[in-house]
């Protein structure tokens, strides 16, 4: 929960306000950015992602770093890929329509 | 050395270990790592055997699953045992142990306990299950609650009926505080919390100097950054400054993210007081509902047991959260209580100072002594 995931923004999502494509570990996953709206902000650039929701933009250095940091930690990294891969939070922003 | 060949730059490591000695001097410092994530990267890396003897780290209160006082965990269990509910909860939480077992039980029992990745996914499974009352466990600090607050807005918008938050989200500055009004421990600084920060900003931290004389630093998650923290206490104590640094200016901002800031403030209020495993109760710690959003408080809306529950006589997680013990100084560290069958808060997560120096502590601690050195 506490882990901060970096991901590459891919895209933001015309359909869904404040939702975006981005880049995790090779895989696409869509987040929230609705906290990051004070920023510039825009494809390529990297968020640290903390449950869903990118909670700071970082540059590529700092990505890399924390990524190497998170391969470290092994299982509890793995768990939080595996379980930011099983969510999906489109749906709470459509109302499950 | 033989720890710093494994960091990223073993030449810049070595050069700041040879500054943190040349800091350190004769004196004797003490300094507390305030969030898990360090406590993580330090048993990781070894950090305490790079250090000159003189320098102790002592881990701190910040890891949201940890303070965690049982009864809440038996009052999550009460709730998610209530016909109809879907209990949603961050994996972290489902082993931490309560009074009366913990949710992984609950649900082997027959409760339908999820656990979810986003406060958003429980959000998206009220949605799916209109006929089902959905309940988030929500822990965390302010790292995780600005994503609580958020949801909790959009459910409102949706106009969803069926969606609560069983609210137990903690902030970080009281904690704080308690440790530094507590009598056990004489610290000489802080290594301030990273992710924690990039939220709050800096500024909450400025009464640790100002009214307890004590310099902090914000610092990062790598073994480099914990060190050039580290350095940069000590050369505050040898000028004589008593300051606020920050370390971790490539994700830190003085003013934290004042949007995340705004959510807070509009979705949850304080409570006038919050048990904390180890540290008993603390005011104005932990975070409510609003009035406005009463509807979505599962405080509210269910009988909750409410019960204070005791920690168990073994287990010493209270001292290891003040920081006045080390893990493996627990009666039960590794012998009773272990990663796969805890009896505290401390060996769950993997955050968690016990869980931390029994996956990686032992092992530097036993070449410490095969070295002659103290561990």
């Amino acid at each position: 929960m506490c882990l901060g995931i970096p991901g590459r923004l891919v895209e933001f999502l015309d359909s869904h306000e404040h939702l975006a494509r981005v880049d995790v570990n090779g895989v696409g996953r869509i987040i929230n950015i609705g906290l990051l709206e004070d920023e510039v902000l825009g494809p390529g650039d990297w968020v640290l992602i903390h449950v869903g929701f990118a909670m700071s933009k970082i540059d590529e250095e700092e990505a890399r770093r924390a990524l190497e940091g998170l391969q470290l930690m092994g299982q509890a990294y793995d768990e939080e890929l595996t379980a930011l891969a099983g969510s999906d939070i489109t749906l709470a922003w459509d109302g499950g329509d | 050395m033989r720890f710093v060949d494994e960091y990223r730059d073993p030449a810049a490591a070595r050069t700041l270990v040879a500054r943190i000695n040349e800091l350190a001097g004769a004196r004797s410092y003490k300094f507390m790592e305030v969030c898990g994530g360090h406590t993580h990267t330090i048993y990781r890396h070894g950090i305490e055997h790079v250090l000159p003897d003189t320098v102790e780290l002592v881990h701190g209160p910040g890891c949201p699953v940890c303070v965690i006082p049982m009864g809440r965990v038996d009052d999550a269990i009460a709730v998610a045992e209530q016909p109809g509910v879907i209990f949603t909860s961050f994996g972290d939480m489902m082993r931490v142990p309560g009074g009366s077992g913990n949710l992984l039980e609950a649900k082997a029992r027959g409760a339908d306990v999820r656990f979810v990745y986003s406060p958003l996914d429980a959000l998206r499974l009220a949605t799916e299950h209109p006929d089902r009352e959905v309940v988030f466990f929500a822990v965390g600090f302010e790292t995780t609650a600005p994503s609580t607050a958020i949801t909790l807005l959009r459910a409102r918008e949706l106009g969803v009926t069926n969606f609560r938050v069983f609210c137990n989200h903690v902030t970080i500055v009281p904690p704080i505080r308690a440790i530094l009004e507590s009598p056990d421990l004489r610290l000489d600084g802080f290594l301030g919390p990273g992710h924690v920060s990039t939220v709050v900003g800096n500024r909450p931290y400025r009464f640790v100097p100002e009214t307890y004389g004590k310099p902090l630093v914000t610092t990062g998650f790598e073994p480099l950054d914990i060190l050039q923290a580290i350095a940069m206490l000590l050369v505050q104590i040898r000028d004589g400054r008593c300051e606020v640094e920050n370390q971790y200016t490539r994700v830190v901002r003085d003013e934290g993210n004042p949007r995340a800031l705004a959510v807070l403030a509009e979705v949850f209020e304080l409570r006038p007081h919050f048990e904390w495993r180890g540290l008993g109760f603390i005011s104005q710690s932990a975070l409510r509902l609003r009035p406005e959003f009463a509807a979505f408080d599962a405080e509210l809306h269910y009988d909750i047991p409410n019960v204070r529950v005791a920690d168990p006589k073994a287990c010493q997680c209270g001292e290891v959260l003040k920081g006045v013990i080390k893990p493996w100084e627990c009666k039960v560290f590794g012998t009773a209580c272990t990663p796969e069958t805890p009896i505290g808060t401390c060996m769950v997560s993997s955050e968690g100072a016990c869980a931390a120096y029994y996956n990686f502590g032992r092992l530097h601690r036993e070449v410490a002594v095969t070295l002659g050195r103290p561990a």
